[in-house]
């Protein structure tokens, strides 16, 4: 009895010990690129063993105040950080864009094909909780062909704070001048109705599960989970499908990227560009002591840009344009 | 009878090398319990010290305050707390009368043997982990919910403030009924002890006056066992206001106070769970961790007056026999 | 008897049925919800547990397959560091408490294990976070085993004095004439015949706080690989079946019940022996209240 206990103590501790990693960094932030970098970083691990990077999805304000206390080694985040909040972090991050995606209506119900087509203020109103059924004058008014049930609307929202609600409500908010003065665009806002839920994950499975409701979520979790989403009326008047092309037309509208890249892209003027589309950055501290670290971020992010971009498109993200990886690539170099 | 200490007051070398050996386990003993009065103080400090950033912005105001605003950085306790009391005395108001019901059938009526089995099967509720309950409740109560009660509620009361509102699934109601099942195990097993510890004269003499069984149990023995049972209703509500995980998954995430009980709120431990690890900000964590202190403080008082039930059940019983 | 006495019994009679039955309608509906509440996880979970829960490390978001292997580890490695903390403090406590204390001390200590009790999980993952995350700078199993065996220490503590006590006097006193002094007397006879009792009370708590999911949500965290160290991120049964269940993919639903069919039968396997060696023994076992 008492070896068995003492193998079995001794295996445990084999267990935990750290098995040839070399290096065990942990990351946090957005949901909104989380497929597609747990993705990047099982495959990363695949190829180097020796580096393992964890990253949970607990939404770009937690990936922001992670990386604050220091208790992770990188955020991630659909907002670009504000000044204010750039300067309470004791090491400078940088932002390091990762890819494009595109934050899409998601709704459910059933029978209803084709497509649902909305506007900027229909969708502002239908959060605003001023447009309550499904068969409004309103959303019919896009959708005339569509047999729209006398339902209730149940919409779902972000309870946590998100980048992908910053970029939501940062559409609305140049779409709908009531939308920007009641509500506001941030990464969490008092939302006038409806259902919180944790994450795209959250709104996902709420939208999923709920009959009749509408939410907002990363372009890769309706697909993943076979939901519908709408074509949304972009600043030229055209009704977009999002997806690969029309974000990738919604980035080619910055025509001056900053230095730090922060920069929106909601709205753009473009004629194809999907109006609620945005970049997403990994968050890195300008100066990582440990230089084993250093050099594990360092070469993640150069197979990130070259490799890695190539996974974009298949994960319903699209990639960087390609002048857009240059300048990144040169801001490694920052990195001290 | 002399105590141990005066049969080994140190007289000889022997004595008092092993009187040292007991000041020795004594003193070492001593540390692990003095250990335990210093963790609990610990964390009382602990949630002092890192509130108070939030406590010294908001004062007393931050318990009655409606309003939280992570972005104008203003925070108020008001929709938690009433989410938090809400979601548990709908539980109670569910699992008490059933409960006591059970209890009195399991004490009563059943037959000793299936009375301890089917205690004890219900006793192992208790041990179900409460990621297990919300699991059950998002699969299985909120579907219920959603397509056949609450619209059959709204239908039915719709009128009222109380049961309006679109049919979300989730909401107090779906949290107040997980909580009630959950609750059901304490309510159950305690007030069955307190109605078995009953003397059975007490039985029989109703009875040979006369007494339906009924009457018998509600004028013989439920004042007597009244105050285990409501010890029992103070344990659950204790558990019901401290639960974290069930509640999360099906409150629906609104940090606002409704009338309605289908709508969807906000509790207390359902808000730090789910907010905690990406408040931005020294204020937004300090008023998440002063929540924690309320919540604290609540759960501290109610387990007082159940303990201050269950001693004044011995001293009336001892007192009454 | 007269007509109208008749009239009130039969009146009297009909409330003593109807409540009585009453009664037995609580009984059923809470037994049924027990037994409800198992069936419907042991269907769910037993038509989508196989043998990749254990050995497969989760997947991308997205991605079917993929298990929880790590966090079956990861729960086991908290457990145990949970255990090694909280098993001998509370213990010696209890000793403390049964043997050696004095009232008033005796009384402050036992309030102060009942107050720790009865703090809620969530608050307890708070403390450990302003006590360990947050000067270490990182998340941990560590720090997630020191709030669970915070929740583990009052039940040991209780639970060890509890049977303690329980042991008879002539034992006691029997000891003590043999010419042993306290501690002798309480290590080579006391504890010894209360141990069926103890070993329970700790199997119980051992079981209760490996359930536990709110104080691991932001002390251990989670992570997508096995873990690397005890001052590491560290994937946990219970959050992983709270991080799957509250998503929107139908296959992390399926790991959700399987998980949660794993956890529940290891909860009630543990309970139901414990208790079961516990009544053989003939003791009154740890009560719900206590």
């Amino acid at each position: 009895m008492k070896t068995r206990v003492i193998t079995s103590v001794l295996l445990l501790a084999a267990m935990s010990a750290p098995a040839a990693i070399a290096q065990s960094l942990t990351g946090a932030g957005a949901s909104f690129p989380a497929p597609i970098y747990q993705k990047w970083f099982g495959e990363y691990k695949a190829k180097n063993p020796a580096v393992q990077i964890n990253y949970q999805s607990i939404g770009s304000g937690g990936g922001i105040r992670q990386l604050t206390e220091n208790t992770v080694d990188f955020g991630a985040s659909d907002m670009p950080m504000t000044n204010e909040q750039i300067a309470a972090v004791k090491i400078r991050p940088l932002h390091f864009p990762t890819v494009l995606g595109a934050v899409v209506v998601t709704y459910n119900l059933s029978g209803i094909t084709p497509k649902l087509r909305l506007d900027g203020p229909a969708i502002s109103a239908i959060f605003m909780g001023q447009i309550k059924k499904w068969n409004d004058p309103k959303i019919r008014a896009t959708n005339p062909s569509l047999a729209l049930p006398d339902k209730l609307i149940v919409v779902v929202h972000r309870s946590d704070s998100s980048g992908t609600t910053f970029v939501w409500t940062d559409y609305l908010s140049r779409v709908s001048p009531e939308w920007k003065s009641k509500v506001g665009a941030n990464s969490a806002v008092s939302w006038p109705t409806g259902l919180g839920s944790k994450g795209n994950e959250g709104i996902a499975g709420a939208v999923k599960q709920n009959p009749y409701s509408i939410g907002y979520v990363e372009l890769v979790y309706a697909v993943q989970n076979k939901m519908a989403y709408a074509d949304v009326k972009n600043a030229a008047g055209k009704f977009i499908t999002p997806g690969f092309d029309s974000v990738t037309a919604a980035a080619a509208s910055v025509k001056d990227m900053p230095a730090d890249f922060r920069v929106s892209i909601t709205n753009p003027p473009g004629a194809a560009a999907y109006p609620i589309s945005s970049f997403t950055w990994l968050l890195i501290p300008s100066r990582i002591s440990d230089l084993a670290k250093k050099t594990a971020i360092t070469e993640f992010l150069k197979w990130m840009l070259t490799e890695g971009q190539k996974d974009a498109e298949r994960m319903s993200y699209a990639p960087l344009p390609k002048n857009v990886v240059a300048k990144v690539e040169m801001q490694i170099a920052e990195i001290k | 009878m002399a105590t141990s200490a005066a049969i080994f007051r140190p007289t000889s070398i022997a004595g008092k090398r092993l009187s040292r050996a007991d000041d020795l386990a004594h003193a070492f003993t001593f540390f692990f319990a003095a250990l335990i009065l210093g963790v609990t103080t610990l964390i009382v400090c602990q949630l002092w010290i890192h509130s108070s950033p939030a406590r010294e912005k908001f004062g007393f105001g931050f318990i009655a305050s409606k309003l939280w605003n992570p972005v104008s950085d203003e925070y108020g306790a008001a929709p938690f707390i009433y989410g938090t009391v809400l979601t548990s005395l709908l539980a109670l108001s569910i699992s008490v009368p059933l409960g006591v019901g059970a209890a009195i059938c399991l004490s009563e009526l059943a037959s000793p043997l299936l009375s301890a089995a089917l205690t004890f099967f219900l006793e192992l509720l208790a041990a179900v982990p409460s990621v297990i309950f919300g699991l059950l409740a998002i699969f299985t109560l909120v579907p219920l919910m959603r397509d056949y009660v609450q619209p059959a509620l709204i239908g039915a009361f719709g009128f009222t403030s109380l049961f309006s509102g679109p049919a979300f699934g989730v909401g107090y109601l779906t949290a107040g009924l997980i909580l009630a099942v959950m609750t059901f195990p304490y309510i159950i097993s305690v007030s069955r002890e307190a109605l078995l510890a009953v003397p059975r004269e007490q039985r029989e003499a109703a009875l040979a006056l006369g007494a339906t069984k009924w009457e018998s149990i509600g004028q013989a023995v439920l004042p007597f066992a009244r105050a285990g049972i409501v010890s029992s209703v103070f344990l659950g509500l204790a558990r019901a206001l401290g639960e974290t995980m069930a509640v999360t998954m099906v409150i629906g995430n609104d940090p606002a106070i409704h009338a309605s009980v289908l709508s969807p709120g906000y509790t207390i431990a359902a808000v730090i769970a789910n907010e905690f690890t990406e408040a931005t900000g020294k204020l937004y964590v300090s008023a998440l961790i002063e929540l924690g202190f309320v919540l604290f403080m609540l759960t501290t008082i109610i387990n007082a007056l159940a303990r201050m039930m269950i001693v004044l059940t011995t001293k009336k019983g001892s007192a009454k026999a | 008897m007269s007509r109208a006495m008749s009239a009130r019994n039969m009146r009297r009679n009909a409330i003593n049925n109807v409540m009585l039955s009453l009664t037995a309608v609580c009984a059923f509906v809470t037994v049924s919800t027990l037994f409800l509440i198992l069936g419907h996880l042991v269907y769910n979970g037993g038509t989508s547990v196989d043998i990749n829960l254990f050995t497969k490390l989760p997947l991308a978001p997205g991605e079917p397959g993929g298990g929880m292997a790590n966090a079956v580890v990861g729960s086991a490695e908290i457990v145990f560091i949970a255990s090694l903390i909280g098993l001998p403090v509370g213990f010696f406590a209890g000793i403390y408490l049964a043997e050696f204390s004095g009232k008033k001390f005796g009384i402050l200590v036992r309030y102060a294990a009942d107050l720790l009790n009865g703090v809620p999980s969530i608050v307890i993952g708070i403390v450990a976070w302003t006590l360990l995350v947050l000067p270490m700078h990182r998340f941990s199993a560590l720090s997630g085993a020191v709030a669970l065996s915070l929740m583990l220490i009052p039940i040991t503590a209780r639970g060890t004095e509890q049977f303690l006590l329980e042991v008879p006097r002539n034992m006691r006193e029997g000891a003590l004439a043999l010419g042993a002094n306290k501690w002798r007397a309480t290590a080579s006879v006391i504890v010894p015949a209360a141990r069926k009792g103890i070993m329970t009370a700790m199997i119980l708590g051992v079981a209760r706080i490996s359930g536990e999911t709110a104080p691991l949500l932001f002390t251990a965290l989670n992570n997508q690989f096995w873990s690397s160290g005890l001052n590491q991120p560290t994937a946990s049964l219970p959050v992983m079946i709270f991080s799957r269940a509250t998503g929107p993919y139908d296959d992390w639903h399926r790991q959700a019940w399987a998980a949660g069919l794993a956890l529940l039968a290891l909860v009630l396997v543990t309970n139901v022996t414990a208790r079961l060696i516990l009544s053989c023994s003939g003791s009154k076992g740890a009560s719900l209240s206590g």
